[in-house]
C-alpha cells in the first residue's frame, strides 16, 4: 500500500531531522541532462526526499543506454524525460517534477532554470557542459551549479572526487577521463561520479558548503 | 607572478584569451574564475592578468 504524504514526510524527517527535511523539501534541483549522469542524480535526490525538480533532457531512452543509465527495456523509445518521471514517481508519489523535453542551451537556459536553486551539470558532451557552467556563473548569480568532468574508464574510483572550484561552483569526477579515450562509459564509474553530485547537492542543501 | 591552478607562472600583462591559447585550451570547454570570480566569456580578450592574480582554469571533458 502506498503510504499518503504525511506518512512519507515522517519517515524522512525522523531519519533527516524535521529541520532539514523541511530544506530538502523545498529546495528546487534541476538536472541538466538525464544519461549516466542526470539519470542517477535524480533518482538518489529523489530518495532523500528532494520535493522539486526540474528535468531537462532532448533525448529518446535507447538500447544502448540501458548499461549505465536508470532505464528499463521496457523504457526503449520513450523520451527520457517521461521514462525517469515514471520511475520518479514509484519511489516517491509525492515528489513534484516539471519536465523539458529541450536542448538546453543560452536562449532557453535563463528561462527553464528560474526557479531552481541548485543546478546539476550532467550533460556528455563537453562544450555544452562549458557553455552551462560559464552561463549559470555569469548570469544566475544567486544559483549553485554542480558539474563533472571525468568518468569514464575502468580508472580506479578512488580518483574520482569533489571539488570546490569557487563559492557557487563545485566540480566533480577526475577531470581528465575524457569518454573518447578507450572504454567509454561504465556503469560503476558513472555512479560514482553522479553520486558524488547528488552529495553536493544534499550538502549544499544542509549548509555544509565545505568538500 | 600569477597563479594558475595552483602554479606560479609568468603571466603578468597577457589577457585570459592569450593565456588560453598559449597554454593550448580548447576555449569551447573551458570555465574561467580570476579571483574567484567568473570571467565571462565576452572578456577573455580584454581581461588581463596582474601581479598577484590567482587564476583557475576549468577544462571540461567528455562523458556523461
Amino acid at each position: 500500500m502506498v503510504p499518503d504524504k504525511e506518512e512519507w514526510i515522517k519517515a524522512l524527517s525522523d531519519r533527516h531531522g524535521a529541520k532539514l527535511q523541511k530544506k530538502i523539501s523545498s529546495t528546487v534541483v534541476a538536472v541538466c541532462g538525464l544519461g549516466g549522469l542526470g539519470s542517477n542524480i535524480a533518482i538518489a535526490l529523489a530518495r532523500s526526499g528532494f520535493g522539486k525538480l526540474i528535468l531537462i533532457d532532448c533525448d529518446r531512452v535507447d538500447i544502448t543506454n540501458i548499461h549505465r543509465q536508470q532505464y528499463k527495456i521496457n523504457q526503449i523509445g520513450m523520451s527520457k524525460t517521461e521514462a525517469l518521471l515514471e520511475s520518479l514517481k514509484e519511489i516517491n508519489p509525492y515528489i513534484e517534477v516539471k519536465i523539458h523535453n529541450a536542448y538546453l542551451n543560452e536562449s532557453n537556459a535563463g528561462d527553464i532554470l528560474s526557479d531552481a536553486n541548485i543546478i546539476c551539470e550532467a550533460f556528455d558532451n563537453a562544450e555544452c557542459k562549458a557553455m552551462l557552467t560559464n552561463f549559470v556563473l555569469e548570469k544566475m548569480p544567486d544559483k549553485y551549479i554542480v558539474a563533472a568532468s571525468g568518468m569514464a574508464g575502468l580508472d580506479s574510483s578512488n580518483l574520482i572526487k569533489t571539488r570546490k572550484v569557487s563559492k557557487r561552483f563545485y566540480l566533480c569526477g577526475d577531470e581528465v577521463s575524457d569518454v573518447g579515450d578507450g572504454l567509454g562509459l561504465v556503469s560503476t564509474r558513472v555512479m560514482l561520479c553522479a553520486a558524488h553530485q547528488a552529495h553536493t547537492v544534499l550538502r549544499i542543501t544542509a549548509e555544509e558548503y565545505e568538500v | 607572478m600569477v597563479k594558475i591552478n595552483g602554479k606560479e607562472l609568468d603571466a603578468v600583462g597577457k589577457s585570459v584569451k592569450e593565456y588560453l591559447y598559449s597554454a593550448g585550451y580548447d576555449l569551447m570547454r573551458v570555465a574561467v574564475e580570476l579571483n574567484g570570480d567568473i570571467v565571462p566569456k565576452a572578456r577573455y580578450a580584454d581581461t588581463f592578468l596582474e601581479d598577484g592574480d590567482s587564476v583557475e582554469v576549468v577544462s571540461f571533458v567528455g562523458g556523461g
